[in-house]
């Protein structure tokens, strides 16, 4: 289940010094919250990505840790100071251990 | 589906959450914006934003905000955590709420200062269990 998760991010590509950009980003994920039971009474086990990390030029900016109670297809925006040009990496952390990342340029003029 | 043998967290369970992360550490009110719709029609998607008052700066800024729920399977929602290169502590997310119940919110900042706000949203349909 979720193996084909797919994360979408939007980052302005360009933006000036000293302005604060939103960063937003979404997952495609079940985020089975492991409160469900199937149709057999069997509780179904939770499986969510339950971290959430923004890395800029190698240092880490924002984090988000998630419990079972965020949404399906989880959305999180954050916001940004543009200071220099460099490289978002993003990582989102599933409770089955596999990671899924994305990243965007941004060009400081 | 309805799962009576659920046992739905509460007020304690919140509180419980907030002394396991704090202790007895005091609490302000203030500083935190807390946008969560009055009415939320499907519960399974209710949007959160918080914004916390700070000049996110390397010497004052806001570390982390963690929000909780006193009406769903479990206290815990999302924990945000913050850098001075945020600019200003802002983040949105989209969350489940099983019920009407009140979404708390604990900001702490740099200096180790505790703020903390709280909202109720009504659920007309909820947004947990099959």
């Amino acid at each position: 289940m979720a193996t084909n998760s797919v994360p979408r991010v939007r980052v302005p590509a360009q933006a000036k010094a000293g302005d604060m950009i939103e960063i937003k980003t979404l997952i495609s994920h079940e985020m089975e919250s492991g409160q469900r039971k199937d149709s057999a009474g069997k509780t179904i086990p939770r499986q969510i990505i339950n971290k959430f990390t923004a890395v800029f030029n190698g240092k880490t900016v924002f984090e988000a840790d998630w419990h079972p109670a965020i949404s399906a297809n989880p959305y999180q925006s954050f916001f940004f100071k543009a200071k220099e040009s460099g490289e978002f990496k993003f990582t989102w952390k599933d409770d089955n251990g596999s990671d899924y990342t994305a990243t965007a340029k941004l060009t400081v003029a | 589906m309805l799962a009576p043998r659920l046992a739905l967290a509460d007020v304690k369970a919140v509180e419980d959450e907030i002394k396991k992360l704090y202790g007895d550490k005091k609490i302000d009110s203030g500083k935190i914006k807390l946008d969560v719709p009055q009415i939320a029609e499907n519960g399974l998607v209710v949007p959160i934003t918080v914004e916390v008052e700070s000049p996110m700066t390397d010497a004052d800024f806001v570390k982390a905000v963690h929000v909780f729920a006193d009406g769903n399977p479990l206290p815990g929602i999302a924990s945000f955590r913050f850098s001075p290169e945020c600019g200003k502590a802002n983040a949105s997310a989209r969350m489940r709420l099983a019920q009407t119940q009140n979404i708390v919110c604990v900001a702490e900042m740099s200096n180790g200062a505790l703020f903390s706000a709280k909202a109720e949203v009504k659920v007309t349909i909820g947004g947990c269990g099959g």
